[in-house]
């Protein structure tokens, strides 16, 4: 994923009498299968899919992106408080509850086991 | 009913994978690196202030051989208290009440100990079978029962640690239970063993604590003698 840091000031300029929809300057162009998720159209999704990288390594370096995306914005801010650590436990508290539903079922109040 | 008190102990598998996985690795994530800045962020040096006054605390005895464990110790450290600490969060999975897992880390820490005393001063190794001042007597029983005490301190580490965490799983499933299932029965029952059961929480959180610390100041003090 290409950092957004330098952002140049990229101003299009569209040779159209009308633009369909307003080219915003932070818009860059990338390609398809580095775009994030929420901007891929819905038509798209399949040729996203198709250009991700799901290589052992892909996926170990998508969880470190994602980790770090998670870790700086909430957790290595100025002032954090406990709210960061605690979405991660309560994510895991889920998870754990999923991960073991077949087996808690049978712990269900009922009258004959 | 009795049976589906000990399955919680039972790591589940999902998809082939056991929960165990999980619970194993998530400590690891919650210990960020420390950068290279003066100053972190408030996680990162509330963790560094807890291991800095912890080793400082086990290490102070210990003579400057010995300094060199301390990575492992603070390591092991922080990872038994994680790991105590979040199996007392709902439906999580605590590896620390398996066995296997505590015999795992205590013989062969404990045997590491027993070797380097062994190779580097089997003298004063072999010397603290015998206590001073014993009469003359009573040395060959002592050095028996000596010697059997040091073989048996890998089963007590880790049984110690399994049964104070298990146990304490159990007594919370079951007051928990008995407060739940009281509740349409008698209320003000009811009501007191919620107040146990919260105060049975507290302790569970403070042996979680304890538990950790008492085994790493073990293994320190097992180091102490023969380094």
């Amino acid at each position: 994923m290409t950092s957004h840091n330098a952002l140049s000031p990229f101003i299009p300029i569209i040779p159209c009498s009308k633009p369909s929809a307003p080219v915003k300057m932070a818009d860059r162009q990338v390609s398809l299968a580095e775009k994030r998720l929420m901007d891929v159209k819905l038509n798209q999704l399949g040729a996203w899919l198709g250009g991700r990288d799901f290589t052992p390594n892909g996926i170990l370096s998508a969880i470190r992106r994602g980790h770090d995306r998670y870790y700086n914005k909430y957790i290595n801010v100025k002032k954090g408080g406990i709210g960061g650590v605690a979405m991660l436990l309560v994510g895991y508290v889920a998870i754990s509850y999923l991960w073991e539903y077949d087996h808690i079922k049978h712990d269900r109040w009922r009258k004959y086991h | 009913m009795t049976l589906s008190f000990f399955d919680q102990f039972m790591s589940p598998t999902y998809l082939g994978i056991p929960l165990i996985a999980l619970a194993l690795s998530l400590p690891w994530i919650l210990y960020p690196k420390p950068t290279t800045r003066w100053l972190n962020n408030r996680l990162i040096t509330l963790q560094g202030w807890f291991i800095n006054r912890f080793t400082q605390q086990i290490f102070q005895p210990l003579s400057l051989g010995g300094h060199k464990w301390a990575t492992l110790l603070a390591s092991l450290m922080l990872f038994l208290i994680t790991l105590n600490m979040l199996g007392l969060l709902p439906y999580t999975f605590t590896p620390t009440t398996q066995l296997s897992l505590n015999m795992a880390f205590a013989v062969p820490l404990w045997l590491a100990t027993v070797i380097i005393g062994m190779r580097n001063q089997p003298t004063h190794a072999l010397g603290h079978l015998l206590p001073e001042g014993t009469p003359t007597l009573l040395i060959p029983v002592l050095i028996i029962i000596e010697t059997i005490s040091l073989f048996i301190r890998p089963l007590a580490l880790g049984v110690r640690l399994t049964a104070n965490l298990t146990a304490g799983h159990l007594l919370i499933q079951l007051i928990a239970t008995a407060a739940f299932v009281l509740l349409p029965l008698m209320p003000t029952v009811a009501i007191l063993t919620a107040v146990l059961l919260f105060l049975l929480t507290l302790l569970e959180i403070a042996v979680a604590m304890i538990q950790a610390y008492v085994f790493v100041l073990l293994l320190s003090l097992y180091l102490q003698e023969n380094v």
